[in-house]
């Protein structure tokens, strides 16, 4: 639905906006070189902008502080209605390293909902552009959550009622066949 | 002068040929020590949590369910690729991969979940486990190293008794 949604709504070009609301800069740098002419974003229509007032989409950067969270708030607010936030990073999708720290609030998703993740520290700038490719719908994602389960156990669990009495001896008979 | 000059700037604008890599059409190959997601490989852990020990981010955490399950959960949200967890791992069973495309709507997605069997004493079936943590950190295995007087023997502590480490310094040891 989000992604008819985003055909639908930003079907010409996005214009984004660009929040660091406390990383280290390295995330920074990477969104500013994937607007340098080798990794050309406005081949898509990405254009960045100044204001959130003109943006479509919002490039989070950095760890929710307690310092900028109402700032950051306040730029969503100010952000026109059909609107996307891409959390950036590692800091801006999970907290960071320093997420128990006390200026540190935790990832973005607490001030403000997100949209698309793209995580990594810093994540590449082909890996930006593969997840602005997810959300335009160019490209299909490759992630999906693993699960491993051991259906079988190797030895047999210990169950009391496979005990019983031969005179003195206690006889477990599962564990014989081990 | 002028136009010649700018015959000369056309030429090498000419000869300069595209800088911009087509990315999502077509990929450039990443370097060789790029460290991309962690995977995990269930059939070679042992289950030690020792990742879990050495992760900066403690995006690694550890469940006991029941005696012979442990659930393994890596996160990975924020994950700061640095490698630490391969580096400690005994039996080699987290590699660095090269993915980096890792984009999504569901922070799920990119999350790993194991779990492992804890193997169980060989006698009785059962895990063992210490009433306490300094009698879980002093177990060496579920057998007596003296069997006549059902006693454990710590070499450590008999090397301690001898001779004290340092002349003007005297280590208690009870």
């Amino acid at each position: 639905m989000l992604k008819t949604l985003c055909q639908k709504m930003f079907g010409r070009s996005l214009w984004v906006y660009h929040a660091n609301s406390g990383g280290c800069n390295g995330c920074d740098i990477e969104v500013l070189n994937v607007l340098t002419p080798y990794y050309d974003v406005e081949r898509f229509g990405i254009k960045l902008v100044g204001s959130p007032r003109h943006a479509d989409v919002m490039l989070c950067q950095g760890p929710a502080m307690r310092a900028t969270a109402q700032a950051l708030k306040r730029a969503y607010e100010a952000m026109p209605a059909p609107k996307l936030v891409f959390a950036i990073g590692s800091c801006a999708c999970g907290g960071g390293v320093w997420f128990d720290s006390y200026s540190v609030l935790g990832p973005v998703e607490k001030i403000i909902p997100v949209n698309y993740y793209i995580p990594g520290c810093p994540p590449r700038p082909e890996a930006i552009i593969y997840g602005v490719a997810v959300a335009l719908g160019l490209v299909d994602k490759k992630t999906a959550t693993v699960q491993f389960k051991e259906l079988e156990l190797p030895i047999p669990r210990y169950h009391p009622q496979d005990l019983h009495g031969e005179g003195e001896l206690v006889v477990y008979e599962k564990a014989e066949k081990v | 002068m002028s136009i010649l000059s700018k015959l000369g700037e056309t030429a090498i604008c000419l000869k300069a040929g595209r800088v911009t890599l087509p990315y999502p059409a077509q990929a450039q190959p990443v370097p060789e020590k790029f460290r991309g997601r962690p995977i995990f490989d269930a059939s070679k852990c042992i289950g030690c949590a020792g990742c879990a020990n050495n992760c900066p981010a403690r995006e690694i955490l550890v469940f006991d369910v029941c005696q012979e399950i442990r659930i393994l959960k890596y996160l990975g949200r924020r994950c700061t690729y640095c490698g630490r967890c391969a580096d400690v791992c005994p039996e080699k069973a987290i590699t660095m991969s090269q993915e980096f495309e890792n984009g999504t709507n569901r922070i799920g997605d990119i999350g790993q979940r194991l779990e492992l069997f804890m193997s169980t004493c060989q006698r009785c079936g059962r895990c063992f486990q210490e009433p306490s943590v300094l009698e879980q950190l002093k177990m060496k295995g579920y057998r007596f190293d003296d069997l006549q007087n059902e006693r454990w023997i710590f070499r450590s502590q008999a090397r301690l008794e001898g001779d004290a480490l340092v002349d003007d310094v005297e280590i208690e040891v009870d």
